[in-house]
């Protein structure tokens, strides 16, 4: 058996190697220092964004939690609302057949339709300003939400929804103890995926259609020919999409704690 | 008065491919007594677990009605209890949680389920396991969570189907002595689906022989063998050649002649 310690050190290899192979082809200097900015130096750029400490950056030195306070409420307010309508939405076409005959034709319209489409009437009807953003990662995160709930929901295992029945549960009870809990499991996949639009939407609708935000920051600094900030701006959003990803899956562990011992995890090597 | 009262029962399944009728029960009528533990004893497709989901309230018969305690059944309820023959507990529910789940739709306090569970977890031998999942123990454990769940309803009657069915032979048998045990103190009506005479010899009070296309009760045979019942014993082979004479369909015997 191998020693934490060793597994610790695999995880590290790969990104390391990555990131000193690109230190010594940026300062080697085949491409101009501009063009791909060395890792240290998007690091150093990175650091006066966040701390101000040598105004390198000039207008965003010092600014970066305010960027990244924008793009986050945007991200919160689109996915929330996207969860909020996705699986109660969700619950209802995959528990009654009567509200799927009615919604789901229209939904599979609207459905294929890219998100990023619709930036052009979201700007006319909302301006520019955070509600099109908002509306944009809402259609983001909106579909993978709603797709997942009515899967989970109609994949739920009759017999669980007769015993809740055998045991004396009304319609409203049984979709509150059995289904919903059922679902749950295919809810989070859905908002893992959703999260992940949202991000990407943030910041597709930052870069046209708001004029704030890490989205509008890498746009700006492109246009200023500042790639080392474009990649910092491009390492936050990465970052950013890593950290709420994983606080999703930590409420997942803590929500779906009695999956553990049943999910199958592949051998070691 | 009898608890549980079938009138002329038939059901009539539309098979739409074919666009026939499949008769799967053919004018049952039979009743079953307070305190007796009924086995439907049938092979695949005579309609016994039909008959008991008509009982439970899933399934509704075509002809004639169910009544239990003189009330005729239009849906499932909390005063007929039921064991399935997987345990389909809540997986996402410890085992004390499933066993209240009852009391849980009912809206009881978390401390009065505990403690309501912990009487029916004992009853059923899960001491000690009152917080595991339903994945973490075998089946013959889960079948008992779901007998414990069933118990606590305290229903007037307990309807199984073939709830030991998938567990080892072994495991099989140290069920039918514990339910044994637990209806001679719970004292209460029990309708029993199997397809093993021995099982049904072994458990019940009464034993209706069903058979198949169109289901209907060949005998209804009242077991009087003293307890434990020893599937040995001569008395008990008697009446389970009886049964299995019920049970071989004659023109099988005509088929097996005819290859000699």
């Amino acid at each position: 058996m191998k020693s934490l310690r060793l597994k610790e050190v695999e995880r590290w290899i790969v990104p390391v190697l990555i990131l000193v192979g690109w230190e010594i082809f940026s300062r080697s200097g085949t491409l101009p220092a501009a063009l791909l900015p060395a890792p240290t130096t998007v690091l150093w750029s990175w650091a006066d964004w966040v701390f101000a400490i040598d105004g390198n950056t000039q207008t965003y030195s010092g600014s970066w939690i305010f960027d990244t306070a924008a793009s986050i409420t945007r991200v919160m307010a689109g996915f929330g609302i996207a969860t909020a309508f996705g699986v109660s939405l969700g619950v209802a076409i995959g528990w009654s057949r009567r509200v799927e005959t009615i919604i789901e034709p229209t939904l599979q319209v609207l459905r294929p339709i890219p998100p990023v489409s619709w930036i052009p009437l979201a700007i006319i009807w909302f301006g520019i300003a955070n509600k099109p953003a908002i509306f944009l990662v809402f259609l983001g995160s909106f579909f993978p939400i709603l797709l997942n709930t009515i899967q989970g929901v109609k994949s739920c295992d009759r017999n669980l929804i007769r015993a809740g029945a055998m045991v004396g549960g009304d319609q409203r009870q049984l979709l509150r103890y059995v289904v919903v809990p059922a679902a749950l499991p295919s809810i989070f996949a859905g908002l893992r995926i959703g999260i992940g639009s949202a991000w990407m939407l943030t910041v597709t609708a930052e870069l046209v259609a708001v004029k704030s935000g890490l989205g509008y920051v890498l746009w700006d600094s492109y246009y200023f020919l500042r790639y080392d900030l474009v990649l910092a701006a491009m390492a936050s959003i990465g970052l950013l999409g890593f950290l709420s990803d994983l606080a999703i899956r930590a409420l997942m562990a803590r929500v779906l704690h009695w999956q553990r011992n049943t999910t199958i995890q592949g051998g070691e090597g | 008065m009898a608890t549980i009262q079938i009138s002329n029962v038939s059901k009539t399944f539309r098979d739409l491919k074919r666009k026939t009728d499949v008769i799967a029960l053919d004018d049952i009528t039979l009743s079953v007594e307070k305190n007796e533990f009924l086995c439907l004893l049938g092979p695949s497709g005579c309609g016994k677990s039909t008959l008991q989901n008509m009982i439970a309230g899933f399934e509704k018969p075509s002809s004639g009605h169910v009544t239990v305690d003189g009330r005729a059944i239009s849906s499932p309820g909390a005063d007929r209890g039921m064991v399935f023959q997987h345990a389909n507990l809540m997986p996402w529910l410890p085992v004390w949680e499933n066993v209240a789940f009852h009391l849980l739709l009912r809206g009881s306090q978390k401390l009065m389920r505990r403690e309501a569970a912990q009487r029916y977890i004992d009853m059923v031998g899960l001491t000690g396991f009152e917080n595991h999942f339903p994945s973490e123990l075998s089946g013959g454990m889960n079948q008992r969570v779901g007998i414990a769940r069933a118990l606590l309803m305290n229903p007037q009657v307990i309807l199984m189907d073939e709830p030991f069915g998938a567990l080892d032979e072994q495991n099989r048998m140290d069920m039918q002595n514990e339910l044994v045990g637990i209806w001679q103190k719970h004292a209460g009506t029990i309708v029993f689906v199997t397809h093993s005479v021995d099982e049904a010899l072994t458990l019940g009070t009464h034993v209706a022989v069903m058979t198949a296309r169109p289901g209907r009760i060949r005998e209804l045979i009242p077991i009087d063998l003293p307890r434990p019942r020893d599937v040995t014993s001569p008395r008990f082979n008697d009446v389970k050649r009886h049964i299995l004479s019920l049970l071989r369909p004659p023109r099988v015997e005509a088929g097996l002649v005819s290859m000699e």
